[in-house]
C-alpha cells in the first residue's frame, strides 16, 4: 500500500477535508491516487535492448455535476497543488448545483494478491530467461530471421477519497511475456507472435519450461504463415477458432454496449434493449471477477466492486456497462465498469473480460458444414465506428475452408462486419470456450486499458474477407 | 504557469551530476513540463472541463557499453536519487551492446533557431466555451444532425534535452486545436464523421464556423451508404487518410527496420520505389511547423531531407543506434520524421477525379491492417463511388487490399497540398487494388 500523503505538506485529513468542501455542491466525484511503477525488458536482434524503469505518481480530482465533468491533474500532491486544483473544478461547476450520491457498495472479495511482480523476480533472472528465448528459438535453424522477446510488469496502487471521508482502496499485479519471431524461407518472410499474462507473477506463467510453449506458438504461427497464399475477397462463411477471436466479441459489439455512448444515443445499439440482437443460444457476459486475469478488478476506479454482468443472455440484448455518471443519467447502478488508464485520465465505461458462454456444437461440425469460407484461428487486433457500427479485425492466422475440409493457411487480411447484425447470423455456437492467453489491451477515447476476452468457436453465415483474390 | 528553462536545467544537471558520481560514464536525460486545459461540449452543453499539469524525467544512463533508463513523474530530489541509484544498478548488470553510445559530438545541434513554435497567448476557458458553442451551432443546422461533439485544447510545454558531453538545450511550444464530430440519422441508420484543426499559434486556428460546417457536411453526406460488389478498382485517397501512405513508409524506410530486416524496403536504397515524378520530404525547419524541431530525441541537428527524389529512395530515418548498425551517420531522426510531405502533384483535384471512368474515394479506413515486413495492406473502408468525376453514392462495409511495394508504385498525386498536420499528402490514386464487398 502506498502512502500518498508521506512526505509532502499535507496529511489524509486534510486531503478528505478539501474534497468534502470541494464536492459539497456536486452530485459525485472523488479524489483519485495512484502510484505506478512499471519495468519493460527488451531483447531483440540478439542483444538486450532496452531494459526500462518507469515510477508515476499522481491524483486526478473530479467533480461530477449533471452531465458535466471538471478534472484537474497533476504530478504534484501538496496542498497548493490540491488547493488550485479544486478551485479549477469549482470555477466550472459555479453555475450547476448537485446532491452527493454517498452510495458505495462494499466487497471482500480480491481476485489478485498484493504482489509486486517487478521486484518478485530478478533482473538477472529475467535477462537469462530472454536470452533463452533468443537461443532456444535460433537453434530451430537458420529460417529464424529475427527474435523479440520482452517482460512487461506493473504494480498500480490506487486510493480513492469520497465526500465522506471514505477511502478505498486496491493493489493491482499486471504482467506480461511477449514473443515474436520472423521467419525467412524462399525469400519470403512471415511473422508469428504469442504472449501470455495477467495479474500474477511472471513465474506463474512461465515456470517448469511452460515460457518454450510461448516461443513454440509464436514459431508455429510464423511457420504456416510461410506457407500462406492470398486470402480471399468477398462475402463468405467464417468459423473462428476459441479464445482472442473473441476479439470480434469486443469490437463488434463490446463497445457499442457501453454506457455513454447508449446514454449519448451514439451506438448502432441504444434503442434496442430487451430485443433481440444477436441468434437465440448466444450469450455474452462481462466478467470483472475472474481470478488473476488481465481484465479482471476487485474495484473499478470509482471504487465499484466489479461483477459478472450479463450483456445478452439466449440472444436479447439485457444490459450496458455502466459507470456511475452515466448509470446515473439513465436511472440504473454502476455495473463496475468505471475505467481509467491512469490518474491522468477521466473515468469511462469500459470492458474487463468479455465472453460468449459455450453452446453444444464441436468445431469440426462447424468446419465441415462449410462449402467455402474460412476457419481463423488467431487476429492481430480490431477497432470499431460504434456510431454505423462497422467493425474490423485483421486475421494472424488463416485458412480456406473447401467442401468441409480445412485447406492452405492464408495471408493476413481484415475481416469486415455490421455489429448489431453480425450476431444475428451466428449460426452455430461451439462447446470448447476457451479465454485469451492475457495479451488485450483495448484503446478508447485514447485510454489503454487490459482487457481479456473468452468466446467458444463459432460459424458465421456472412462476413466479407478483405483478401486480394477475387 | 509553464515552469522556465533554469527549473528544468537544474533537475537535468543533478541527473547527470549524480549518474556520473555513481559510476555512469555517459548520461542523457530529458526533462519535460507541460500543462494543457481542454474544454468539451456535447449537443451545445458544457460536458467536460479538463486541467493537466505534468512533469517527466527520461534518463538512460550508460557504463561503457551497457545502458539502462528510468522514467519518473516526480522531480523531487530524494526521489530522482532513489532512481538513479536503480538505473545505475540495473545497467551494472544489463548485457553490453558495442551500439550504445551517445551520438558524436560533431553532429549535435550548436545553435537553435527560432521556428516560431510558441505562443505564449492563453486561450482562458470561457474564450474556448465561447469558441465551441459556435462550433456547435453551425453543425447543428441541419435537421438531420443528431449529436455533436465539440473540444478545444490549449497546451503549453518546456523541455530540456541534455547528456554528459555538455549538451544542455530546449525551448518552448505550444499547441492549441480544436476538432467537432457530428452523427448524422436518417431511417434509424447513423453515421458520424469529424473535422478539427491544430496549431501552434491560437491567431492560425481554423473559423469555429468553419470546423462545424465540414464535420455536419461531412457525416451527411454519408448517410445510406451501400456496400458494393468486390472488384479491382483504382482507389482515391482524400486527403486526411492519403498521408498515411507517407507514415508507412516512414515505419519502412526507419533504420531500425532496416538494420533488423524486417522492412519490405530492405536493400531499396537508389532503387526506384514510386514513379519517377514523386519527391518525398522531410523538413524540419518550417517556421510554425507542427513537427518543426531543431533537434532530434538524442540532440541531433535535423535539417531537411529528400527521402524520394524522383521516385528514387535516397535517405533511410537514422538514430545513433541503429546507423551503427548500418555503418552510417545519424541524420537527426531518432524520434521519426518532422514534416513529412509530398511534393505537389500536377493534376488538379477534378481531374484526378476525371482521369477514368469510375473510381472508389476512400474517406476513412479502419484497422490496422499493413504490414511492413511483407509488405500486404488490407483495411476496411469507407467512402463514395465516383462515376464520371462525380461522387455518386457513400460506400461502406467494405475493405480495400494490396501490396505497398505495388501500391507505391501506381501512385498519381493531385496538386492540392496543404499543410495541415505534422504528415501532408495530396489526394491521391492508386490503381487497381482489391476491394471486397459483396
Amino acid at each position: 500500500m502506498s502512502n500518498f500523503f508521506k512526505e509532502t505538506d499535507i496529511d489524509t485529513s486534510q486531503a478528505e477535508a478539501i474534497v468534502t468542501e470541494t464536492l459539497k455542491n456536486c452530485d459525485d466525484g472523488e479524489l483519485y491516487l495512484e502510484n505506478h511503477k512499471s519495468e519493460s525488458i527488451v531483447l531483440d536482434d540478439n542483444k538486450i535492448k532496452s531494459s526500462t524503469y518507469n515510477s508515476d505518481q499522481g491524483y486526478g480530482f473530479r467533480a461530477v455535476t449533471g452531465e458535466v465533468v471538471a478534472y484537474s491533474h497533476s504530478n504534484d500532491i501538496s496542498k497548493e497543488s490540491l488547493r488550485k486544483s479544486s478551485d479549477n473544478l469549482k470555477d466550472t461547476l459555479k453555475s450547476k448545483k448537485g446532491t452527493y450520491n454517498h452510495e458505495i457498495p462494499k466487497t471482500n472479495n480480491k481476485y489478485y494478491e498484493n504482489i509486486n511482480p517487478i521486484e518478485s523476480k530478478t533482473f538477472d533472472s529475467k535477462i537469462d530467461l530472454l536470452t533463452s528465448v533468443n537461443n532456444y528459438l535460433r537453434s530451430k535453424g537458420s529460417i529464424v530471421n529475427q527474435v523479440t522477446a520482452n517482460f512487461l510488469g506493473e504494480h498500480k496502487s490506487i486510493e480513492i477519497i469520497r465526500s465522506d471521508n471514505q477511502v478505498l482502496k486496491d493493489d493491482r499485479p499486471l504482467v506480461r511475456f511477449n514473443v515474436s519471431v520472423v521467419l525467412e524461407k524462399d525469400g519470403k518472410k512471415e511473422t508469428g507472435v504469442y504472449g501470455v499474462g495477467g495479474r500474477q507473477s511472471y513465474d506463474d506463467y512461465l515456470k517448469d519450461g511452460s515460457w518454450k510453449d510461448v516461443c513454440d506458438e509464436a514459431f508455429r504461427i510464423a511457420n504456416v504463415n510461410l506457407e500462406s497464399k492470398p486470402a480471399p475477397a468477398g462475402e463468405m462463411k467464417v468459423v473462428l477458432g476459441p479464445g482472442w477471436p473473441a476479439i470480434l466479441i469486443h469490437e463488434a459489439i463490446g463497445h457499442g454496449l457501453e454506457g455513454d455512448f447508449n446514454r449519448k444515443k451514439t451506438s448502432a445499439f441504444h434503442n434496442l434493449m430487451g430485443q433481440q440482437v444477436a441468434s437465440e443460444g448466444v450469450t455474452i457476459v462481462d466478467d470483472g471477477t475472474l481470478h488473476q486475469r488481465r481484465g479482471s478488478l476487485t474495484i473499478d476506479d470509482e471504487g465499484t466492486p466489479t461483477e459478472n454482468t450479463v450483456l445478452i443472455e439466449n440472444g436479447i440484448l439485457k444490459n450496458y456497462m455502466q459507470d456511475r455518471l452515466n448509470a446515473r443519467l439513465m436511472g440504473t447502478k454502476s455495473t463496475g465498469s468505471g475505467r481509467r488508464e491512469s490518474y491522468k485520465h477521466v473515468v469511462l465505461p469500459r470492458m474487463r473480460n468479455t465472453m460468449m458462454l459455450s453452446g453444444k456444437y464441436s468445431q469440426d461440425e462447424m468446419i465441415s458444414s462449410v462449402d467455402k469460407g474460412i476457419f481463423a484461428v488467431s487476429f492481430g487486433g480490431g477497432q470499431v465506428d460504434i456510431t454505423s457500427g462497422k467493425f474490423v479485425f485483421n486475421c494472424t492466422e488463416a485458412y480456406e475452408i473447401n467442401n468441409g475440409k480445412i485447406g492452405s493457411p492464408i495471408k493476413g487480411a481484415t475481416l469486415i462486419g455490421d455489429g448489431p447484425s453480425i450476431l444475428k447470423e451466428v449460426s452455430l455456437v461451439g462447446n470448447d470456450m476457451k479465454l485469451d492467453p492475457g495479451i488485450g489491451t483495448c484503446g478508447k477515447a485514447g485510454q489503454g486499458v487490459p482487457v481479456g476476452v473468452a468466446q467458444p468457436s463459432i460459424l458465421i453465415n456472412k462476413m466479407t474477407v478483405g483478401g486480394t483474390k477475387l | 504557469m509553464i515552469r522556465d528553462q533554469e527549473f528544468l536545467k537544474d533537475i537535468a544537471s543533478y541527473c547527470i551530476e549524480n549518474s556520473k558520481k555513481l559510476g555512469a560514464t555517459d548520461v542523457g536525460v530529458k526533462v519535460i513540463h507541460s500543462v494543457s486545459e481542454n474544454v468539451s461540449f456535447r449537443n451545445k452543453k458544457l460536458d467536460e472541463s479538463n486541467r493537466a499539469d505534468s512533469f517527466a524525467v527520461n534518463l538512460t544512463t550508460y557504463i561503457e557499453k551497457k545502458k539502462s533508463s528510468i522514467n519518473s513523474s516526480d522531480l523531487s530530489k530524494s526521489n530522482l536519487e532513489k532512481l538513479i541509484e536503480r538505473c545505475i544498478d540495473a545497467t551494472k548488470i544489463t548485457p553490453s551492446d558495442e551500439n550504445n553510445s551517445l551520438p558524436d559530438k560533431d553532429l549535435m545541434s550548436k545553435e537553435i533557431r527560432d521556428l516560431n513554435l510558441y505562443d505564449e497567448t492563453h486561450y482562458p476557458n470561457d474564450k474556448k466555451i465561447e469558441f465551441l458553442k459556435k462550433v456547435e451551432e453551425t453543425a447543428s443546422t441541419d435537421e438531420k444532425i443528431v449529436n455533436t461533439e465539440a473540444g478545444f485544447t490549449e497546451n503549453k510545454n518546456n523541455f530540456i534535452l541534455a547528456n554528459s558531453n555538455g549538451f544542455l538545450c530546449g525551448y518552448k511550444t505550444s499547441n492549441f486545436s480544436s476538432s467537432c464530430v457530428a452523427v448524422s440519422k436518417i431511417n434509424g441508420a447513423m453515421e458520424r464523421d469529424y473535422e478539427f484543426g491544430s496549431t501552434r499559434f491560437l491567431e492560425d486556428m481554423m473559423k469555429p464556423e468553419e470546423i462545424g460546417k465540414i464535420a455536419a457536411d461531412k457525416a451527411i453526406k454519408k448517410l445510406g451508404p451501400k456496400k458494393i460488389k468486390s472488384e479491382k478498382i483504382g482507389v482515391i485517397f482524400d486527403k486526411r487518410i492519403s498521408k498515411g501512405i507517407l507514415s508507412t513508409l516512414a515505419s519502412a524506410i526507419s533504420a531500425s527496420a532496416i538494420a533488423r530486416g524486417t522492412s519490405f524496403l530492405k536493400d531499396q536504397i537508389n532503387s526506384e520505389v514510386f514513379p519517377n515524378s514523386i519527391n518525398i520530404i522531410d523538413d524540419p525547419k518550417i517556421e510554425k511547423g507542427l513537427g518543426s524541431q531543431n533537434f532530434d530525441s538524442e540532440g541531433v541537428e535535423t535539417n531537411s531531407l529528400k527521402l524520394i527524389e524522383n521516385g528514387i529512395l535516397k535517405n533511410y530515418l537514422i538514430d545513433t543506434y541503429y546507423g551503427k548498425k548500418l555503418n552510417l551517420k545519424s541524420n537527426g531522426r531518432s524520434g521519426g520524421t518532422t514534416n513529412l510531405y509530398f511534393e505537389n502533384g500536377t493534376l488538379s483535384f477534378k481531374d484526378l477525379l476525371n482521369s477514368e471512368k469510375k473510381f472508389l474515394y476512400i474517406t476513412e479506413t479502419i484497422g490496422h491492417g499493413g504490414n511492413i515486413i511483407t509488405g500486404d495492406y488490407s483495411v476496411g473502408a469507407s467512402g463514395f463511388m465516383v462515376e464520371d468525376g462525380e461522387l455518386t453514392y457513400p460506400v461502406s462495409e467494405i475493405t480495400i487490399a494490396g501490396n505497398f511495394k505495388e501500391m507505391f508504385k501506381n501512385i498519381t498525386l493531385a496538386n492540392d497540398l496543404e499543410m495541415k498536420y505534422t504528415t501532408n499528402a495530396p489526394t491521391l490514386l492508386i490503381n487497381q487494388m482489391t476491394v471486397a464487398g459483396k
